[in-house]
């Protein structure tokens, strides 16, 4: 398939503008014969979904949960960045670019990112206007604080609370256009198939949640702002209902999925504490400010502190490894999440990490408790150590507090081009469910800037350049054959799942997937892994279809059937990841390769031979997918190494 | 630990409900509550019993999603805290424990603890937002705001719309959800231009949705898992009846 990036000519800072006048438009009277469906109601789905129907257009909206306020954009706890440089720091909008474009270890396209780092500036406006309680100076300007990876102050955040605020922000927009009938809201209603015919994406099959009645949506495009895909290593810090469903099903009608196997560990989570263990639970990044990350210098004692023999206060200075300022001199504690995480496993794997499992390292805030005070600490970081007692039953302050990395967010996600369109006409892709902007890592507080870029300020200009190609008359009725066919479809799989009645619950599959791609494709890869865990992943999935067991109706409320397509989809993507992991013979952002390193254990890229996009075609059940290569360009960065010494 | 769990069973809103008795021997004081529902729910599975039906979904407090009544209480014994961050090491070894799903005329059942709360949509959707269109919004600092101010629109923006309030309240009103967003918006410069009509709007679709009156016994504010403050509720009443003496609005 040849890719078309549709990245505008010209220079730059000038490619948006330019591209955003070529574009056809909808005259604002034919924009009400067009129907638009969007799938999920998180930043991006909810921003867009309120912004189309401003517009105009008429749209549909889907989320699985009760209410389309708890799509978990609302757990984004740090902040949003934004090229205001209210600072008087030097920020600029080619800073951000730059920072977002390095920051992904030169793994992501330059239009794009400039892009998202241009409408940055709207998006705090934009909230601002619909009442976000952004946190403010006492002269009443916004505040601003800094984040990993930049050295300007960019970052605006409500308490711990950002991705709340936001999106109920967006909510309330979204819900101010159901008021005047131009959003229609299915909640509890999951997708479970995308309907294409002509080679256009002409609306989507669901399940109703309560009733289980399997219905079609037709629509002129179909917007999917489903989220990332975390719960494929089955512990995240995702919500337990986050899926792959609406991409993958999309990717098996053939839209292509870029660089599935670009997943990001956070550093700063709650261990796990045992199996059965359900979620994590991440600890804010700006704990690495003030805490010292360490374990004990010798495996014996770290054998101790497991077996309860000895406390961490019983180690002095001597005995103690500050394993991230001892190789980082320079950044110390605050080197970039993929480096940090990588390092603290390290520990673990030498057989020097804490906690009852091993698998903890110490970050200690004594030293800054004595430095700053109980109070200033206490006034800092108050809310996150009393969440971190409730979960755990120790107090930080007096105990260091235990942490361990864990899957937060997935970079890849189906390819799409500068107008957010997957390579199935119609079909958009939106937020964390595409793949454009971050490359192989993504930088803190960026999450939510996408998200809301590609709603609120992307896709209303994009979207009406293909209807105003299409023209209101080429819609498919709900009553064609193609939707009959994919319900029929959907029916059986769901008959399917009932039917197999073998041994194992479907969360204890899941959980044995997320073990293999937690082991072989997590925070280090290696070919010998990969191949390993590719025969694990096709025999887990034989097991699946032969020895799950589902039980209750189809027709009504089933938790456990909502679990098992969402786990089956799971482990294709998984296989899927895997491949890429290990086709990607290089290192870089948040996948190492371990063969791919540098006599000191960083990550080494291969700009030579992988400076591309890989794009991944279905092809069939069971058949290896087909790897399709977009070239990445860079025009205005250079390429370089990153270094954290 | 070893517990009893004594958990509502419905199979739809058509169908009764009772309380049915579980046994579970091997429970850690480690696990969140959740945690030991998913525990329940394997054994169940592989005993060829149906799981119990629970809403869940962040798990860490913030998406308001989850909703039991445990021994009777919203959320369980602890306080400033949802069903998801409660741990079973609030409980002891042999404690019977009663889960119940929120009970209110508004929040009809759907399935054993799960509730339909799509009443707090439409609450908002009658007026809980800043009339702004995408792309008209004025540079975020042109208009300054206090950072007091700020502070209290945050308090009231904290509200996860769990329901925690109108369980706990004995008249099943929705006061404390209602008031986080009026009082929100009302102080906050943004929201002034709506606030009479806002005030009206979403007190006449509380009321139109079933929810009761207020009991003045200050349970929401107690129960409620992000703490949310009786003061709200003072500048709701304050909103209502400044709308009702000076508005032209005839509606409700």
């Amino acid at each position: 398939m040849k890719l078309e990036s549709k990245i505008p000519e010209g220079p730059l800072a000038e490619k948006w503008a330019r591209h955003k006048f070529a574009l056809k438009l909808v005259n604002p009277a034919n924009k009400r014969k067009y129907d638009i469906i969007v799938v999920g109601t998180g930043l991006a789905g909810a921003s867009a979904a309120a912004s189309l129907a401003e517009l105009g257009y008429n749209v549909k909206a889907f989320c699985y949960q009760d209410s389309p306020r708890r799509a978990h954009s609302i757990a984004a706890q740090g902040g949003i960045n934004a090229a205001k440089n209210y600072q008087n720091d030097g920020d600029s909008v080619f800073r951000l670019f730059y920072d977002t474009i390095k920051g992904g270890d030169y793994r992501a396209r330059e239009g794009n990112v400039y892009r998202l780092a241009e409408v940055s500036v709207n998006i705090i406006d934009q909230c601002v206007a619909q009442g976000v309680p952004f946190a403010r100076e006492y002269g009443g300007t916004l505040a601003n604080r800094s984040f990993g990876g930049a050295q300007v102050s960019r970052t605006f955040y409500a308490r711990g609370q950002t991705g709340q605020q936001l999106l109920l922000g967006a909510y309330s927009a979204l819900s101010r256009q159901v008021a005047n009938g131009k959003v229609k809201l299915y909640t509890r209603t999951e997708m479970l198939d995308l309907v294409v015919e002509d080679g256009k994406a002409r609306g989507i099959v669901v399940r109703n949640l309560i009733t289980g009645k399997i219905e079609s949506h037709s629509g002129h495009a179909v917007l999917l702002c489903t989220g990332g895909y975390g719960n494929v290593f089955y512990l995240s810090t995702n919500a337990m209902g986050c899926n792959v469903t609406a991409a993958w099903r999309a990717h098996k009608k053939g839209a292509l999925f870029g660089n599935p196997c670009f997943t990001q560990i956070h550093p700063t989570c709650i261990p796990v504490s045992g199996h059965y263990q359900s979620k994590l639970t991440l600890m804010s990044e700006s704990l690495r400010n003030d805490g010292r990350v360490w374990v004990p210098k010798t495996k014996e004692d770290a054998e101790k502190i497991r077996k309860g023999q000895i406390k961490p206060s019983d180690l002095g200075e001597e005995a103690r490894d500050y394993f991230l300022e001892r190789r980082y001199p320079s950044f110390g504690n605050l080197v970039p999440r993929d480096v940090a995480s990588r390092n603290a496993k390290n520990m673990c794997d030498e057989g020097r990490g804490v906690a009852k499992t091993g698998l903890a390292v110490y970050l200690d805030f004594a030293d800054a408790i004595k430095r700053d005070g109980l109070k200033t600490i206490e006034a800092k970081y108050g809310n996150l150590f009393e969440m971190y007692e409730k979960i755990t039953g120790e107090n930080p302050y007096e105990t260091p507090m235990m942490i361990y990395p864990a899957v937060h967010y997935t970079m890849g996600g189906l390819w799409v081009d500068y107008n957010l369109m997957t390579s199935i006409p119609g079909l958009y892709a939106l937020g964390e469910a595409n793949f454009s902007d971050h490359g192989a890592n993504r930088l803190g507080a960026s999450a939510l800037m996408q998200g809301l870029a590609d709603g609120y300020f992307v896709i209303p200009y994009t979207v009406g350049d293909y209807l105003a190609t299409i023209g209101p008359a080429d819609k498919l009725p709900v009553d064609a054959p193609a939707f009959k066919e994919a319900e029929q479809k959907i029916q059986a799989q769901v008959n399917k799942f009932l039917s197999i009645q073998g041994e194992r619950p479907v969360d204890d599959l899941h959980k044995e997937l997320g073990h293999i791609m937690w082991e072989y494709c997590g925070m280090s890869r290696s070919a010998d892994g990969l191949k390993i865990a590719k025969q694990k992943i096709q025999a887990l999935k034989k097991e699946f279809w032969t020895n799950s067991k589902v039980l209750g109706d189809a027709g009504e409320m089933n938790q456990g059937l909502e679990q098992a397509g969402r786990v089956a989809d799971f482990i294709e993507l998984g296989e899927l990841m895997v491949d890429d992991a290990l086709n990607r013979n290089e290192s870089c952002g948040g996948h190492f390769r371990e063969e791919y390193q540098t006599p000191d254990g960083e990550a080494l890229r291969d700009d030579a031979n992988y400076t591309y996009v890989a794009a991944w075609e279905y092809q069939g059940e069971d058949k290896p997918e087909l790897l399709n290569k977009e070239p990445l360009e860079f025009e205005n960065v250079k390429l370089t190494q990153r270094s954290y010494k | 630990m070893k517990i009893t769990l004594k958990v509502w069973r419905q199979k739809n809103s058509n169908t009764p409900g009772k309380l049915v008795e579980y046994q579970l021997d091997n429970v850690s004081e480690d696990m969140s509550f959740l945690e030991m529902f998913d525990v329940l729910n394997d054994s169940l599975t592989r005993k060829g019993e149906e799981p119990v039906a629970f809403d869940h979904d962040c798990r860490e407090g913030i998406c308001g999603t989850c909703s039991m009544y445990i021994n009777g209480r919203a959320h369980g014994p602890q306080t400033g805290a949802t069903t998801c961050q409660l741990h079973m090491r609030s409980f002891n070894d042999g404690d019977t424990i009663v889960v119940e799903p929120w009970r209110a005329r508004a929040f009809p059942i759907i399935k054993d603890l799960i509730v339909d709360r799509l009443a707090f949509d439409r609450i908002i959707q009658a007026g809980g937002y800043v009339s702004v269109n995408t792309g008209s919004a004025v540079d975020a600092n042109e208009i300054l705001i206090p950072r007091t101010i700020a502070d209290e629109a945050m308090d009231a923006a904290a509200c996860i719309g769990c329901g925690a309030c109108v369980a706990a309240c004995k008249n099943a009103s929705a006061m404390l959800f209602v008031s986080a967003k009026v009082s929100q918006l009302a102080i906050l410069p943004q929201g002034k231009s709506e606030h009479k009509e806002r005030a009206e709007r979403m007190v006449a679709q509380m009321d139109s949705e079933g929810f009761g009156a207020c009991s003045f016994t200050g349970a929401c504010s107690v129960e409620c898992p992000k703490s949310i403050s009786l003061d709200h509720i003072a500048r709701l009443n304050r909103e209502y009846l400044g709308a009702k003496l000076s508005s032209d609005n005839i509606q409700g």
